[in-house]
């Protein structure tokens, strides 16, 4: 290892112009002649349009422009569409009613879009979007998914998704888990609410665009972590641009966690605006938008069942789960509930059995789609509670009744009864060095200790497991994803022999330009300093697909790899010619093409140099310089576990929840930069201990949003948590040449059910068998001052 | 529209400015220092956190006709002329506590102000400190080292 490759935790490379104020996000981009958009948003979570009225917003000063969703069908501007296709438990496709980028006569969520008002300055902008006038008649509406699936329910698309439905699919064998369950020594049973939550990136939601009537070229700023994939969907679906038209760039995003993966309205309403309008047409979210705009996450309704035999061993799993979908389909809102939460119910136990049926269902509230972690929380989350309830079911210990179950570490690859097959881990070692860490033997003592201050002190563990890197794109698409699922990159030897990667992954946070660039230094032997990546704009890097469930490393560090195969295999033929050697003969290693056996070598910057002057140059063979691409489609997921072990300590007065210990032992396979994988670990356990304490959406029944901003949704701060102990134990994946599984989501899927886990251990005197999330203090105080009640009376 | 004066970064500035211009939108919008964040709307986030007569104070809520005659600093102002960042910009590099770099302006120039005022504070003082500043990406686990660090090489640069 270099003193910069892989294993170092060398501080970033991106650090310096974030701390300097030297970012750029799409915000602090300003174009010439710009124009300044602020969207007119529905007050009402379900109404019919009768009229808008425009002309007093006209003219008012500064405006340029108002338009409705009728101007955009005019111009046969089309809907933001679905990437993935999900089948009904018949065959029949799933319903896909329209999205438009502004409605036309109905709106059906709070802050649905109904027109654009582009004026000199955004405030003269907001002030003109005072005066649109909109006669709203206001229709019942439908919050809760299980309401929706009543028969007298509001209907949010009428015929276009009758019942509210937009499908009901199923995974598993049904008849083996019946028959599993027959012959149950006993059941375990669960209903659980996994909470909606607000993704709230830092940076708000933001985009410009811009087009030059020269070339009839369109550019789209935005704040996404996929740019390539904007641009195929806004391009080919919804505005009818050439993508050789298109450039859509995406500079330094402020934080995703999902949010930023879909296509939204705002989007191709300011690229179509700008060719309108031939001037630029900026937009920034407000954060009250946000909260209403951006898609939420999670949001499921579940029932679960477990069949044990006598010995406390899994038979059959048994899922029925609601998933709300909001009003439209977002995105990838169709594959969050399916194929990343029921394939992933297998768990880290050998459960041979296991049936789930999932319904998506349509309401009048903001779009539903991926938040960190992606339906694997939620599979992970009904897992480790089920478990938990039937080791006190059992009377068997909580971490035996686990370890009964684990997969055993030999037994890999392992084929679940759900569809995926995992290449590796142990998840009896994390278990152990997590309980060794977190003190569990000593735990009794601390519950004592606790108990004499007046407190209740609980500990959960989670044992879990999920996916990363979904693929490959042909089973993904018979499966019905819409888009490929692998990852491109380019190395771009430079003749001095600097380095510039392109590449289709995004970051936004994670630290891609030092990652990559160490991955990159390993192979090459230079130092990091003499690389570069680049991202987030299509009209320099290769065809991406981005940066989402935790793939960069897997997907598009393996990509990269691949390219610097292409360039060492070239690189070696430069050497040999120089060197006067056969090529089989050349070895390259700590940045030298040596030939084997003497002290005859070329340095890599000297065989750059002559691939760009290529004066003494096998010409007839190869062609000059040095620059390969790659396109690499892995050949299944990574599976990233393991354990997460969390202690809470409840004040009975107040019901406050307080995380004193948490600790994190994570199998994110082989490590590129120890320091930066503890930081997304613990990134994502705050946002897991969010999910479980604080935060919760919440929408009256009316369906107007009642946490619509950060005096009332509760965002974890500082104090809120822990300091948060994280540590790797590594298992290789097997199939891709980095050996690395991924770790921006390990956080948010082990954690929340070690919370809770603990929160119920706490409260287990009490009566207590499951809590849903948020255990915020209000349910917890009613908890235990309900049972004193109870007792007193 | 009223006019005002002040000292930005060291440089003397004049601004005509509407009566609901508010400082973060001067900073952004008319002197072009983009650094200076808005996460939110409610003064909550602490994205735009600059220094006022070297106090942190939120720019987003502040009117800049209110600050005739004041000095402000950003986050662009905080490193030295020849570009050495500020001990406490180095802490956060050191301590890795920064990731998407949303809120990382309004935590460094909040948590340099904590640093002056309490330069011995304990992670409880720090994390209570911090109730103004919201960050999602870390956890806050690395910032409070960074600010432990950064408080502790600006009292041995002293």
């Amino acid at each position: 290892m270099g003193a910069d490759g892989i294993g170092a935790a060398v501080r970033r490379k991106e650090d310096v112009r974030f701390l300097t104020g030297r970012g750029t996000y799409t915000d602090d981009i300003s174009r010439h002649g710009q124009t300044h958009a602020y969207i007119v948003r529905s007050s009402q979570p379900h109404a019919a349009i009768k009229r808008i009225d425009t002309s007093k917003a006209l003219a008012a000063p500064g405006v340029v422009a108002v338009f409705t969703g009728a101007d955009m069908a005019a111009d046969g501007v089309g809907g933001l569409p679905c990437g993935w296709l999900i089948k009904n438990k018949d065959g029949s496709p799933m319903k896909e009613p329209a999205h438009p980028p502004l409605v036309v006569d109905r709106v059906r969520h709070v802050g649905d879009q109904v027109a654009v008002v582009i004026a000199e300055t955004k405030a003269q902008a907001k002030d003109a979007a005072e005066l649109v006038e909109i006669d709203f008649e206001p229709l019942p509406a439908v919050v809760d998914s299980l309401d929706a699936l009543k028969a007298a329910a509001p209907q949010v698309h009428g015929d276009a998704a009758p019942g509210n439905l937009c499908y009901d699919w199923e995974l598993g064998d049904k008849a083996a888990v019946d028959a599993a369950f027959a012959k149950a020594h006993k059941v375990a049973k669960i209903d659980l609410f996994n909470n909606r939550l607000i993704p709230n990136a830092m940076e708000p939601r933001a985009a410009t665009g811009d087009y030059d009537p020269a070339s009839g070229d369109y550019t789209l700023y935005t704040t996404s972590q996929n740019p390539h994939v904007i641009r195929l969907l806004m391009g080919a679906f919804v505005l009818h641009i050439p993508e050789s038209k298109l450039r859509v760039y995406a500079p330094d995003v402020g934080g995703g966690f999902g949010s930023k993966i879909y296509h939204y309205a705002e989007e191709a309403i300011v690229t179509w605006a700008a060719g309108k309008l031939k001037r630029p047409v900026r937009w920034t979210a407000d954060r009250s938008e946000s909260f209403m705009s951006d898609a939420h996450g999670r949001d499921h309704h579940s029932h679960a069942e477990l069949a044990l035999d006598k010995d406390g061993k899994f038979l059959a799993l048994r899922v029925a789960t609601v998933a709300n979908m909001g009003a439209y389909l977002s995105t990838f809102a169709s594959c969050i509930p399916t194929y990343l939460y029921a394939t992933l119910l297998a768990g880290v136990y050998t459960t041979p059995a296991i049936y789930a049926e999932v319904k998506a269902v349509f309401t009048n509230t903001v779009p539903v789609d991926a938040y960190r972690g992606a339906g694997r929380p939620e599979a992970t989350f009904l897992i480790e509670r089920l478990v938990d309830i039937a080791a006190k079911e059992m009377g068997m210990d909580r971490v035996e009744i686990r370890r009964r179950n684990f997969i055993p570490t030999d037994a890999f690859p392992y084929q679940t009864p759900v569809a995926l097959q995992y290449d590796s881990g142990d998840y009896f070692s994390t278990l152990e060095q997590a309980q060794k860490t977190a003190d569990w033997t000593g735990f009794e003592a601390r519950r004592a200790e606790a108990k004499k201050r007046g407190k209740l002190r609980g500990i959960g563990v989670s044992t879990y497991l999920e996916a990363c890197g979904i693929a490959p794109s042909n089973i993904a698409g018979a499966l019905g994803a819409r888009a490929g699922l692998y990852e491109a990159a380019t190395v771009r030897v430079h003749p001095t022999g600097s380095v510039t990667i392109l590449t289709g992954s995004h970051s936004h946070g994670q630290g891609h330009e030092t990652t990559f660039a160490q991955v990159v230094a390993e192979t090459l032997g230079i130092g990091i300093d003499q690389i570069d990546v680049v991202h987030g704009d299509t009209n320099k890097i290769p065809f991406g697909m981005g940066t989402y469930g935790s793939r960069s490393l897997a997907v598009g560090g393996t990509a990269i790899v691949k390219a610097l195969d292409k360039v060492v295999n070239k690189a070696k033929k430069i050497a040999a010619h120089l060197l006067e050697a056969s090529v089989n003969d050349i070895e390259f290693k700590d940045g030298k093409f040596t030939v084997v056996g003497t002290d005859k070598s070329k340095t890599f910057g000297e065989i750059a140099l002559t691939a760009y002057v290529p004066h003494n140059y096998p010409l007839e063979e190869l062609e000059p310089g040095l620059e390969e691409n790659a396109f690499y489609d892995p050949k299944n997921f990574t599976f990233p576990g393991g354990c997460h072990i969390a202690e809470v300590e409840i004040d009975p007065d107040t019901g406050v929840t307080k995380v004193v210990n948490f600790t994190a032992v994570d199998d994110v396979g082989r490590v590129i930069n120890p320091m930066i994988v503890e930081g997304q670990v613990q990134g994502g356990v705050a946002q897991g201990i969010g999910q479980a304490l604080l935060e919760n959406c919440v929408y009256d029944k009316s369906g107007q949003l009642i946490t619509g901003s950060y005096m009332d949704y509760a965002m974890p701060r500082a104090d809120d948590l822990p300091s948060i102990g994280v540590a790797t134990h590594v298992t290789l994946c097997t199939h891709n040449p980095l050996g690395v599984k991924g770790c921006g989501e390990v956080g948010a899927i082990g954690s929340p059910p070690a919370v809770i886990n603990a929160v119920v251990d706490a409260l287990k005197d009490h009566g207590v068998t499951h809590m849903d999330m948020p255990a915020s203090p209000q349910k917890v105080w009613s908890v235990i001052n309900g049972a004193r009640r109870m007792a007193a009376e | 529209m009223p006019q005002v004066s002040m000292t930005v970064n060291g440089r003397p500035i004049k601004a005509d400015v509407e009566g609901r211009t508010l400082l973060v939108q001067l900073l952004r919008e008319k002197l072009g220092l983009t650094g200076t964040h808005v996460g939110c709307d409610t003064s909550q986030c602490g994205a735009c956190v600059v220094h006022v007569d070297g106090k942190s104070a939120k720019s987003c809520t502040l009117l800049a006709a209110q600050l005739d005659g004041a000095n402000i600093t950003t986050i662009e102002g905080l490193a030295g002329a020849d570009g050495k960042l500020h001990p406490m910009q180095e802490a956060f590099r050191d301590n890795h506590g920064l990731q998407c770099g949303f809120c990382t302006p309004g935590m460094v120039m909040s948590a340099v102000d904590l640093a002056k005022t309490n330069p011995n504070a304990s992670e409880h003082e720090i994390r209570e400190w911090l109730e103004g500043n919201i960050c999602r990406c870390t956890g806050y686990h690395n910032i409070v080292k960074s600010i432990q660090a950064g408080a502790a090489a600006m009292q041995a640069a002293k």
